[in-house]
């Protein structure tokens, strides 16, 4: 018997659960389909695009860490024009909400991705990137200037009627002035925590392992950073949260909601069982039920401290 | 391709570091195709996190075999499984060798652990197909000839077999090969197949490699098993393009 409210809003965004799969870990559907049936999922969020399609980094890409992984993807992506001609038409089908995430080297470049991609009707919002660890240009120079920040969720919201969510780096002082910023220029959502730049060297050869020399670090490793940077923001901006870092079962999903997250979503989980999304679903709503809470969005900065 | 609960039966020892294992495995068995292989969770907690990819060895009705060195803590604990232990498995993913084509006699060349696919691959080999095999080794305890036709052995110490490695002993015999149509499936170590496929290149050779590379996902979400395009024009991944590729598609 199904009495728990598991819908939630963010902004003007109503999404039927909580569970969101995180950016640069679904590509763009269509491969993650055939192990997991994204309708029953919240939202799906892109994998980063760009203006223009971006051929990512040389390999080594990506090595495994103590309960995590560092990759330097560098923004692999098929570009906005490719997007729109011949993702879109599955991601339609799919029958998951939308969510674009959105990389770019200038504000004028965020700005024309959104302003191309808003007339599609099936993208219900936008995620913008300012925070990639792995790109030269654009990425974390962005994700560290507060008026860049700014600029990027002012101008993207001018061309734009639907929700923008801003992806903050972790790899700053204080993540709740950028979330600060990003609320008093109009924007709907911050998404918490991009990766943490990271490195891993081979001790025989000392070469590094991957050939970006530092990449983003994910997995269980940040949990406890990212749970830190959520409650930071919760505890000083009324801005809407998506919590993102590490999850991996349930309990990390209630975990995040707990400290201040409206939703969550799951990354690098889904490269090792890709029905995560599902699997959490059900057991944050057995959550629910055991501790009579009838409507999910309860859980949202529910801490005590 | 699907995630099953398998069961681990056995395990036999190939070489003082290599080890086959026996999965009861129905579901992938079934769809399992020779080159193919299976991203395998080795542990039911977070440790290692990621899955393993390993590629199919064997298949036996509803078991399936997989081949593998000890390299570290993800296949020591697989080495480690106990009779009737569940294992999550992942697969079978990528593409495997193409058996198609004009061809009628089929050369494998193998180096080291690189002769693992090729016990399922002889046996869906059309029965009127010539089957050669060519299998190297640094020394002779590293060259595994399981379940392979016609071998030839090469060790880079001269212990077992031709003196040098496995790309020189078959050129050596290229010409025995001048009046049969050759197609080469070659599978092991990266200088290896580099070498091989700069013969088959300059002699236009059909060429099939089956390459190996550190992965995430296994099944073309994550983009971290990229590899070079032969024309130098962008990526194609590993995992999902490959891991078999004609010589003349990737630059290794």
């Amino acid at each position: 018997m199904n009495m728990v409210d598991l819908s939630i809003k963010i902004g003007s965004l109503e999404l039927k659960n909580p569970v969101l799969l995180a950016s640069g870990t679904v590509g763009y559907g269509n491969e993650i389909s055939k192990f997991t049936d994204l309708s029953k999922i919240g939202g799906i969020v892109t994998k980063s695009l760009s203006l223009k399609p971006r051929i990512g980094n040389p390999p080594q890409r990506i090595t495994e860490t103590p309960s995590g992984m560092l990759n330097a993807i560098g923004l692999a992506n098929v570009g906005v024009e490719e997007f729109v001609k011949s993702k879109i038409p599955f991601l339609k089908e799919v029958n998951s909400t939308l969510i674009c995430n959105i990389a770019a080297s200038s504000v004028e470049e965020y700005v024309e991705c959104t302003k191309i991609l808003t007339s599609e009707e099936s993208i219900k919002a936008f995620e913008i990137n300012v925070s990639c660890p792995n790109v030269k240009e654009g990425g974390l120079e962005f994700g560290n200037d507060l008026k860049a920040v700014g600029r990027i969720t002012a101008e993207t919201k001018k061309v734009t009627d639907k929700p923008i969510f801003i992806k903050l780096s972790p790899n700053v002082a204080r993540i709740s002035e950028f979330a600060k910023v990003v609320y008093s220029e109009g924007g709907d959502a911050v998404s918490a925590i991009n990766t943490l730049v990271g490195t891993s060297f081979n001790i025989w050869t000392k070469k590094p392992k991957i050939k970006n020399i530092t990449g983003g670090l994910s997995g269980p490793a940040i949990r406890p950073v990212a749970l830190a940077k959520v409650l930071e923001i919760s505890r000083n901006c009324p801005i809407p949260i998506i919590g993102i870092g590490g999850i991996l079962t349930w309990q990390d999903a209630i975990e995040f909601m707990i400290v201040g997250a409206s939703a969550f979503q799951i990354g690098t989980a889904n490269f090792i069982n890709p029905n995560t999304g599902l699997d959490i679903l059900k057991g944050i709503e057995e959550y629910c039920i055991q501790t009579n809470i009838s409507k999910i969005s309860d859980v949202t900065a529910s801490y005590q401290i | 391709m699907l995630i099953e609960k398998t069961k681990f039966i056995s395990k036999t020892t190939i070489t003082a570091n290599t080890y086959l294992i026996k999965v009861f495995a129905p579901s992938i068995a079934q769809s399992a195709k020779p080159g193919q292989f299976c991203n395998i969770k080795v542990s039911e907690n977070s440790f290692p996190l990621l899955r393993r990819p390993f590629s199919i060895c064997d298949v036996e009705g509803d078991y399936i075999y997989f081949m593998f060195d000890i390299h570290g803590e993800g296949t020591r604990l697989l080495r480690d499984k106990k009779e009737e232990d569940e294992l999550d498995i992942l697969g079978p993913l990528g593409v495997g060798f193409d058996l198609e084509g004009d061809y009628d006699t089929a050369i494998f060349i193998a180096g080291g652990l690189g002769s693992a696919p090729f016990p399922f691959l002889t046996k869906n080999i059309p029965a009127d197909i010539e089957i050669h095999s060519f299998v190297g080794g640094r020394a002779k305890e590293n060259v595994i000839e399981y379940k392979m036709k016609n071998v030839l052995a090469a060790t880079d110490d001269g212990s077992y077999g031709f003196n040098g490695n496995v790309v020189e002993l078959f050129n050596s015999k290229l010409e025995t090969f001048d009046t049969k149509k050759i197609r080469i499936y070659a599978c092991g170590p990266n200088p290896m197949l580099k070498a091989l496929q700069n013969l088959c290149n300059e002699k236009k050779i059909d060429c099939q490699l089956s390459v190996e590379t550190v992965m995430a996902c296994g099944f073309g979400i994550c983009q971290g098993c990229p590899i070079e395009k032969y024309d130098g024009d962008g990526y194609l991944l590993v995992c999902k393009d490959g891991p078999v590729f004609d010589s003349r598609a990737v630059k290794l």
